[in-house]
């Protein structure tokens, strides 16, 4: 397991103190000091790793928070903040000496703005519940973590999440405009607003996806867009996992940028075949799922040209939705694609690399190696429009080494994924999980720029510290996320 | 004149940094115009970082050294009908300089054209950096794939700050393919108010329009872009709803058109005068043109729906620079071209709260605790 900072003995023995201090802060109730409701707050989305916290409070208002960290900052308290606790690198795991930050009382839409195209919302809002709240008029938030359901934008906000639609739609980053926070000492400030541009430095920019180190956002005022007249789907089986990538590369070079691309190899078109019965083909190597959307004439015009594409790239099958429920029956499949693995084995780790798209069947013939060395099955599904690769690596953690062998091969994966000129996570976070792996990919100046960063928000480094960055005290144990015979939290929640 | 240095290699400009400064840090020099004048100090020349280091149409992404020209990058861009969606400007004209300057300088300054209101800025764009802090530490940040969450976005803090944080000597964009053919549709409205009502709209059917710009005395342009047949569909179901009179402007016009507005030349400027940029909420376009058009002789149009307003103003011995910023409560207003006397007393950019401020500052002793790199460009102290 991954160290986390030792707790500070000083600061538990005064933690009847501490609880007494935040109830003068926020209604005392909204302060949770016993063990049964403490255990709630213990774990996050990355299950293999659980603490409760110290203390949890609950604050309401912006005030409530700016004095909550000016206190925690005079008296050396660390703190976590938490969204809805979906993170899956651990981004929210708690610590025993810190107070977990609970912003889930933040729960307003503040202001609709259709005239501006945009809406206010408070962080602890979850991500569907803005494009409910707009869609009356047609409107939506585009980006779609599969956690929509759940996760609030605060927490989408701290990781910069993305969805199957980010190539053509973008970030979270590329999707907000204004954010209120309190930084650690309790000064709040306003970046950005509903201008579009947002003046100096792009705080905003560094604060998104800085995983709560940087610090804690109250408010956030959010691009809507027009939802597409219409969108379609084409299934699209090949014979080898080139002829898909090839295929993906031709679309994206004829100019054509598709609302979705998803590839899925044998093993994971099997797993949720059997599972969802989408009626995949299941002689293929590799399934595409592509999907165009915008006006009746363009999605015309494009389903035609990616058809020949396909063709050109030897496709064995190819299917077009005929109408809504055939397009959610074609994504049906790789939406499950993660319960349905956890149907054929007892647990697998689910890693999270990007790769530039043209090595994908290096890698896919790297990790055939690696699963012959570590002797361990993996199934992989993929956004393949913008190279985030999602190996999932199956084994059973009652018998003999394979938990060992699925960590080794989980690193040699992440390994393989920056040497061919990738990264360690495209979009669920380092976290505490690929903590100590950052040095694969950043040197220690490149770490040391962004530690120092994260000096100019907190001095003294009492905002979620043991994430992101890591400690000294370096760790051989690697990250993914650790599902243990089905038992993950949010089991309702897809994850893809 | 002063003394330039025009390091080779990352190294030998890590060593000038760190033994000496402070510098001006330049590209190509186009934008010298923009910002806050400041002392007289030897220039880091970054021209030797030019050339583009990988060019991959599949993959949407280009790296490239910081003095690249970005006429070369948009000339190969366009051999494979790509480009940087951002809608890079030219506004050499308004600095007195004679061309469209780096890719480092169009990061360094983070200004983004007409298809902002669709596509983003360039801070949307930026994937990967290299660069010396002013500390003279040779780092780098981000990656070159398009999803990457892998630590702080630092390519994003680099975009707009004015070379003040890193000498940059790298710079990764994504790039996505370029629209097959556009049309634009010029609405006949007179009125600023109404202007931004036709804008919204506009913006807020499912029309997809990537360029919302109202030139008073000339109309409200609304460009359509994409593949022909989406491109002729969108067009003719707006027009058939629409309620004034407009004009079809096909794709070679169109493309004049929105040069124009994208460079600002849409409204005569000249170096007499001083150029403000107001950036606001879209629907706020019209209100604060009413109160800074108060002042006499006042040139204004609107670009990205409403929320971005040029306009130009007789050189006033203050430069009417707290008459402009009251015109709005949220938002900011640029000096973005005027003579140097002006630049010389007024603040070019919109002063920070108090809290911000002394945060902008905490940023910059991160990076650069000495003040080596363009120290003062942006804010007095920064």
């Amino acid at each position: 397991m991954i160290a986390m900072p030792l707790p500070d003995a000083a600061v538990l023995a005064r933690r009847a103190d501490i609880a007494a201090a935040l109830r003068h802060m926020v209604r005392p109730a909204h302060v949770i000091d016993t063990p049964a409701s403490l255990k709630a707050y213990e774990s996050d989305g990355l299950t293999a790793y659980r603490q409760p916290p110290m203390l949890v409070v609950l604050p309401e208002t912006t005030a409530e928070v700016s004095a909550i960290l000016k206190y925690a900052d005079d008296e050396g308290i660390k703190i976590v903040p938490r969204g809805a606790g979906t993170s899956l690198s651990g981004g929210a795991l708690p610590l025993a000496d810190g107070i977990v930050l609970g912003m889930a009382k933040f729960n307003k839409v503040l202001d609709i703005d259709f005239d501006n195209r945009c809406a206010v919302v408070q962080p602890g809002v979850t991500n569907l519940a803005i494009t409910r709240a707009v869609e009356h008029r047609g409107f939506y938030y585009a980006p779609d973590p599969s956690s929509q359901i759940a996760c609030t934008i605060g927490g989408n906000v701290a990781e910069n999440s993305g969805g199957v639609h980010c190539l053509k739609y973008g970030l979270t980053a590329n999707n907000i405009l204004g954010l209120e926070v309190v930084l650690p000492g309790g000064d709040v400030v306003r970046l950005g607003g509903k201008h579009l541009d947002s003046d100096g430095y792009d705080l905003m920019g560094i604060l998104t996806g800085s995983e709560g180190l940087l610090g804690v956002v109250t408010e956030v005022t959010v691009r809507i867009l027009q939802k597409p007249e219409t969108a379609r789907a084409l299934l699209i089986g090949f014979p080898s996992s080139e002829d898909a990538g090839q295929c993906v590369a031709d679309v994206i070079s004829v100019g054509i940028i598709p609302g979705g691309m998803e590839m899925m190899d044998r093993p994971a078109i099997h797993a949720a075949e059997d599972f969802v019965h989408a009626n995949y083909p299941l002689d293929v190597e590799a399934l595409l799922i592509v999907e165009l959307d915008g006006p009746p004439a363009e999605v015309d015009a494009l389903t035609q040209r990616v058809k020949s594409i396909a063709e050109n790239n030897k496709a064995s099958t190819l299917r077009v939705s005929q109408n809504e429920q055939e397009r959610l029956l074609f994504w049906a499949g790789r939406k499950a694609a993660f319960p349905a693995v956890g149907r054929i084995s007892p647990d697998y780790l689910c890693m999270d690399g990007t790769i530039p798209r043209k090595k994908l069947p290096e890698v896919l013939r790297g990790m055939e190696e690696l699963s012959r060395k570590h002797d361990l099955r993996v199934a992989n599904v993929f956004h393949a429009g913008d190279g985030n690769l999602h190996p999932l690596i199956l084994f059973d953690a009652n018998v003999g080494d394979e938990l060992e062998r699925a960590e080794a091969f989980g690193a040699d994966i992440l390994r393989l994924c920056v040497k061919v000129g990738g990264v360690l996570t495209g979009e669920h976070g380092v976290g505490v999980e690929k903590r100590d792996l950052m040095p694969e990919m950043f040197s220690e100046t490149d770490l040391a720029v962004q530690q120092r960063m994260k000096c100019a928000f907190d001095a003294k480094g009492l905002l979620n510290p043991g994430k992101v960055f890591p400690t000294l005290h370096r760790c051989a144990e690697l990250g993914r996320m650790v599902v243990h015979r089905g038992q993950v939290n949010f089991p309702e929640l897809p994850r893809f | 004149m002063p003394e330039i240095f025009a390091p080779k290699s990352e190294t030998e400009l890590a060593e000038l940094i760190s033994g000496g400064g402070p510098y001006s840090i330049e590209g190509l020099g186009s934008r010298r115009g923009l910002g806050r004048l400041t002392n007289s100090r030897p220039t880091l020349s970054l021209a030797a970082f030019q050339g583009v280091a990988a060019y991959e149409p599949e993959e949407l992404i280009l790296e490239a050294g910081t003095a690249t020209p970005l006429r070369v990058v948009q000339k190969l861009l366009r051999e494979k009908n790509q480009m940087l969606a951002f809608e890079p400007p030219d506004f050499s004209h308004l600095w007195g300089t004679s061309h469209s300057g780096s890719i480092g300088g169009l990061l360094a300054t983070g200004l983004a054209g007409p298809r902002r209101i669709k596509a983003g800025s360039v801070r949307d764009h930026v994937l990967g950096v290299r660069g010396v802090t002013g500390r003279g530490e040779i780092f780098k940040a981000g990656a070159r794939v398009v999803k990457n969450v892998t630590g702080y976005d630092m390519p994003k803090l680099m975009a707009g700050s004015f070379g003040t944080l890193a000498a940059m000597t790298s710079v990764t964009f994504k790039v996505l393919p370029a629209p097959e053919t556009e049309e634009t549709v010029l609405v006949s409205v007179q009125d600023d108010v109404k202007a931004m009502r036709v804008m919204s709209n506009a913006l807020q059917s499912s029309a997809e329009i990537s360029g919302a710009a109202h030139v008073p005395g000339e109309g409200t342009y609304l460009r359509f872009e994409g593949i022909a047949v989406s491109v002729a569909a969108r067009r003719d179901r707006y027009v058939s709803r629409l309620t004034s009179n407009c004009e079809i402007i096909s794709a070679q016009q169109s493309r004049l058109v929105w040069a124009k507005i994208r460079d600002c030349k849409a409204i005569a400027h000249d170096a007499e005068r001083a150029l403000w940029r107001i950036s606001v909420a879209p629907m706020q376009g019209a209100a604060v043109a009413a109160h800074v058009a108060r002042q006499s002789d006042a040139r204004y149009f609107f670009d990205w729906g409403g929320g971005l307003l040029w306009i130009s103003l007789p050189a006033a011995s203050d430069g009417r620079a707290a008459f402009v910023r009251s015109a709005f409560k949220e938002g900011h207003a640029t000096l973005f071209a005027a003579p140097e006397d002006l630049r010389k007393r007024i603040d070019v950019f919109q002063p920070q709260a108090p809290t911000l401020a002394a945060l902008s500052k905490r940023v910059k002793s991160a990076l650069d605790p000495k003040g080596k790199l363009n120290f003062g460009r942006m804010y007095a102290g920064v």
